[in-house]
């Protein structure tokens, strides 16, 4: 089935059509937890991405070799080593995005989106295929990330990428970066999403164009 | 291999992951570990920079209760402050708490959280207030001068009125009594280690 579609699709498909947040809702606990300013957000998305590209190019070198029966073993030991990675690197090059993520990038070892996309397309196809899925992931993870964290910073500090935006007569919404703030917006989001997407108004759209 | 058993094969794939990942891990650290600890030692060092008042040099000295850092002038060998690291729970999680006090463990020279997992936008208050725009470290900075016998305590609702109470802050009473919690108790540990010490001599 995978292998029908085109290289272009199988990179497009993660970016909208199949986003891990959007549509699988997957990888949620960080998506909610860390994205309460958009610098966090998008250190989250840039260190899942490549946690997942480099698993992807390891699994789908390896793929014939692991027996099915240890599969999700081999992949947890190889997915937690590029966290392992990921993570000292942050503390030795960016110790402050280190700190501020806190726990979080560990935890990156369990993020369901990466064993999902191990088990569902990079154990069942070629290097370059997988490498193209997991880089529309990615992107459509940090997309999700970025978008979330921008909101949630707006609304919840008065500012953007960490500088300040709004004057002093803006008083922050608390909620917005407490984790209910997380809850709402991305109910909201996912709900423009699926109003966007529904079928009958997508066919609208091509019978206006 | 496929004339090998799987239970073989097996054991072979799953060695040679965990090698390769074991390799790697080994590798990346040597690069990563000066870095790490470097980041470290800055830290630690801004944080005692940020709690003791203006000294020249310090020295740090093992004691049963962690290492104590005295800071000394250049130009006499009274010590000016002591500072120590202060570790407890707060709300959700384990607070560090760099604190720097007087030699003559009566006063405060200044806290600074180095450490905590507390709600955002309630409990991080003890670190920084954004919410307060003229003095986004007013929790943090009230403790300077503060006087530490009798024991701290946190006001409610109300500016303090004694020389060793703080204000609390609202919707976070839980993690600013974690502060002077910890504080207290490690002041005291701190305070026979002084005195058995011989007190501020060195």
């Amino acid at each position: 089935m995978s292998s029908t579609l085109s290289l272009k699709t199988e990179f497009i498909k993660g970016i909208w059509k199949e986003n891990p947040v959007m549509a699988s809702l997957l990888g949620l606990c960080p998506t909610l937890a860390v994205t309460n300013a958009a610098n966090n957000g998008l250190a989250m998305g840039l260190a899942t991405t490549f946690v997942l590209l480099s698993s992807s190019l390891m699994i789908s070198a390896l793929r014939n070799l692991i027996p099915h029966q240890v599969r999700i073993a081999g992949y947890i030991v190889i997915i937690a080593t590029f966290v392992t990675v990921a993570d000292r690197f942050l503390a030795a090059y960016f110790p402050s995005i280190s700190a501020s993520l806190g726990p979080y990038i560990p935890l990156i070892v369990v993020n369901c989106l990466i064993l999902g996309r191990q088990e569902a397309f990079s154990s069942r196809n070629g290097i370059g295929r997988s490498l193209l899925d997991s880089l529309g992931m990615g992107i459509g993870f940090i997309f999700v990330l970025v978008v979330l964290g921008i909101i949630r910073e707006i609304l919840g500090s008065g500012s953007i990428f960490g500088f300040a935006i709004l004057g002093d007569w803006f008083t922050p919404w608390m909620v917005m970066i407490l984790p209910p703030g997380a809850f709402l917006t991305l109910g909201i989001l996912i709900a423009l999403a699926n109003w966007y997407n529904d079928p009958s108004r997508a066919k609208e759209r091509r019978a206006v164009s | 291999m496929s004339k090998m058993s799987l239970s073989t094969r097996m054991i072979l794939v799953l060695t040679l992951i965990t090698v390769l990942s074991g390799g790697i891990l080994a590798g990346w650290d040597t690069i990563t570990k000066p870095k790490i600890a470097f980041h470290r030692q800055e830290a630690l060092k801004a944080a005692i920079g940020d709690v003791l008042p203006a000294h020249d040099t310090y020295s740090s000295e093992e004691t049963e209760f962690g290492t104590i850092y005295i800071a000394t002038r250049d130009s006499s060998d009274q010590p000016v402050g002591v500072a120590f690291m202060a570790m407890g729970s707060g709300f959700q999680g384990e607070l560090r708490i760099m604190v720097g006090l007087s030699p003559e463990m009566t006063q405060l020279t200044g806290i600074k959280v180095l450490e905590q997992i507390e709600t955002p936008g309630l409990g991080t208050k003890i670190v920084v207030d954004p919410s307060n725009k003229k003095d986004p470290y007013w929790f943090p900075a009230q403790f300077r001068g503060v006087h530490v016998s009798p024991e701290l305590v946190v006001v409610k609702n109300a500016k303090p009125t004694q020389n060793n109470e703080v204000q609390g802050i609202t919707g976070a009473t839980i993690s600013s009594k974690a502060v002077t919690d910890i504080l207290n108790n490690q002041i005291a540990n701190i305070k026979t280690v002084w005195t058995s010490r011989g007190g501020p001599e060195s």
